[in-house]
């Protein structure tokens, strides 16, 4: 990108890059999370519920710092990924993919909640009685059906994922090229005297990002809406 | 053979059911709206539990509650109907077709070449769900039933939603499938209209409990299902042979041991048609009449005279191993001193008379009494 310096540009690819990870880590656990919390009665399903929303109301820092004591390296989660798999979360993008998944998950699970209230579960009955057996019926019926809050999901944590700012800096820090991601570019200029023009466009690139993904959130609603005959 | 025996307790309301078709035919579960007709065959279909269940297709159970045994509905090959299609809308109406075909087990019967003729599928393949009208919607999503090659098929109300025009788009369909697919069914409706022309066997139900049940020709003049279609609705139902078409264009209809003439759409020599003769349009008379421009005359023997309101009796008269109903004013049945025993010609008008081709399955005629 021409207008974009060096530096801008590498924490815009970051973005996206965290974004995309982040979006791609809470999708399956969120669909998961969506139906379990929907249509399952069991045990525990209000604390669970609760649990999901919990990054909502508590402040980002907290969850970095939460993230920090499990996903450490001397954390339990933490030692044992990088004694397993060699994985370190901390300091890294992945870490910062892990931070803005937990943070925009809440919303993730809400928009296919919503979604899923919506599927009637009579068409469920009838894919039964054709000879759809559950896993069938979820694949063939369920996840289809609610294909636009799965969409509106998605979409709408990749785009606090571009933002999440608190539990990242907490999390993994702010490191060029790593995870110093928009907004955190953004404060780093704010920070730095005379960074006055580079936080404008940076808040620009941010505002122009933002735009762009509530249209084309929009127009991919819309064409879904057709497939599935509204 | 199907058997069913349900009791359920819903609330305030029990149901307690328990009832047998023979197979192949189609059973109208015929009773008013809340009598837990819709909730038995959810029962049967398995999307619905129940505190005691027996259900038994043939030789295969698929429900015992005594014994432990639940079949899933997705293992028992009961097609199900819904009254509102419920037809996915994320696919077309080809995919919907092939959605239990792909997932049918064990024998296959039809195909979606076969289905989409008998069922006038053709043209809508290609299209959305939504683009279709009610109607059609029915159709497609009867063909998808059948199409999973069940060896029952569940109707519950499904012309309920649609208007008088819609539902006889669809009737002659159901007809069709009736007389060419031998599959059993049963067919939930509140619209008598319907059981004339589908049902081999009628149970009817009452808050909850089956009052009776039978053979459809046999259950027509039956009390219970008199006080349910109203006075108006009262008639036999017979089964006639066609013996030709005469002159004037009429079909002439063996029936007991008279004849009658009656309206038809083409129907072949020897094959059956089925009659209503509504009280309310029988004329009783204890000579033969002559001299009348009435076309049917059907001679027999008064069963029984039973009165019906304040100024109407209803007289029962045998005409040859069949059993039809006339409703006359109390003041005729003194004149005529209406009885038991009598000899008495009933007449009726052709006008009044519309054939309607009923197949009746090879095993039907013959046992089974009503209970």
């Amino acid at each position: 990108m021409i207008w974009l310096s060096p530096a801008e540009s590498e924490a815009l690819r970051l973005s996206l890059s965290v974004a995309a990870r982040s979006v791609a880590l809470s999708l399956p656990l969120a669909i998961l999370l969506a139906w379990l919390l929907t249509r399952r009665r069991f045990v525990g399903r209000t604390l669970l519920d609760a649990f999901v929303h919990l990054p909502l109301v508590l402040p980002p820092v907290v969850v970095g710092y939460l993230l920090l004591l499990l996903f450490g390296t001397r954390g339990p989660i933490g030692s044992w990924l990088e004694r397993a798999f060699g994985v370190q979360l901390i300091f890294t993008r992945n870490g910062a993919a892990l931070a803005t998944a937990v943070m925009s998950f809440p919303l993730m699970v809400r928009a296919m909640r919503i979604s899923l209230e919506t599927v009637d579960r009579g068409l469920e009955d009838a894919a039964r009685t054709l000879g759809a057996g559950a896993v069938d019926r979820f694949a063939t019926i369920t996840l289809p059906l609610m294909l636009p809050g799965i969409l509106a999901g998605a979409i709408t944590a990749f785009s606090a994922a571009l933002g999440e700012f608190g539990a990242v800096i907490t999390f993994v820090s702010n490191i060029p090229g790593e995870t110093r991601t928009l907004p955190l570019a953004l404060y780093t200029a704010l920070q730095t005297p005379g960074g006055d023009i580079a936080a404008a466009r940076l808040a620009f690139v941010s505002f122009v990002l933002g735009l762009g993904g509530l249209l084309l959130s929009e127009w991919f609603a819309r064409r879904v809406r057709r497939l599935l005959g509204h | 053979m199907l058997r069913v025996a349900v009791k359920k307790q819903r609330g305030s309301f029990l149901l307690d059911a328990c009832f047998e078709l023979p197979t192949p035919g189609v059973a109208a579960l015929f009773g008013r709206s809340g009598c837990g007709k819709s909730t038995l065959v959810h029962v049967i279909a398995g999307l619905l539990s129940a505190d005691q269940s027996k259900v038994m297709l043939d030789d295969r159970a698929l429900e015992d509650t005594a014994r432990g045994l639940y079949v899933p509905p997705e293992r028992r090959r009961i097609g199900y109907v819904f009254q509102d299609a419920r037809l996915f809308p994320h696919m077309s109406v080809a995919a919907n077709l092939k959605y239990g075909e792909k997932r049918a087990a064990g024998r296959r019967y039809v195909d979606i070449d076969t289905v989409a003729d008998l069922l006038a599928l053709g043209t809508l393949m290609g299209r959305r769900t939504h683009q279709l009208s009610g109607g059609e919607k029915q159709r497609v999503a009867i063909g998808r039933a059948l199409l999973s090659q069940p060896n029952l098929l569940l109707l519950d109300e499904p012309l309920a939603s649609l208007d008088a025009a819609r539902r006889d788009e669809v009737l002659p369909y159901l007809e069709l499938l009736r007389d060419q697919l031998a599959i059993p069914m049963v067919y939930v409706s509140h619209n008598f209209d319907e059981v004339l022309r589908l049902a081999t066997d009628v149970v009817l139900m009452e808050a909850g409990k089956v009052t009776a049940q039978g053979r459809l020709t046999e259950m027509s003049l039956n009390k219970d299902l008199r006080s349910i279609i109203g006075p108006e609705a009262v008639g036999a139902i017979v089964d006639g042979t066609v013996l030709g078409i005469d002159a004037s264009g009429l079909t002439r209809l063996k029936v007991g041991h008279g004849e009658l003439k009656v309206q038809a759409v083409a129907a072949a020599v020897g094959t059956n048609l089925r009659v209503q003769l509504l009280a309310r349009d029988l004329i009783v008379a204890t000579q033969p009449p002559q001299h009348l421009s009435v076309r049917n005359i059907l001679g027999g023997v008064i069963i029984a005279v039973s009165g019906d309101d304040a100024d109407s009796d209803l007289v029962a008269i045998d005409i040859g191993g069949v059993q039809i109903m006339a409703r006359v004013t109390k003041a005729a049945t003194r004149e005529l001193d209406l009885k038991a025993g009598l000899p008495a010609w009933a007449l009726v008008k052709s006008v009044s008379l519309r054939g309607h081709s009923f197949a009746v399955p090879a095993a039907a005629s013959t046992e089974r009494t009503a209970t």
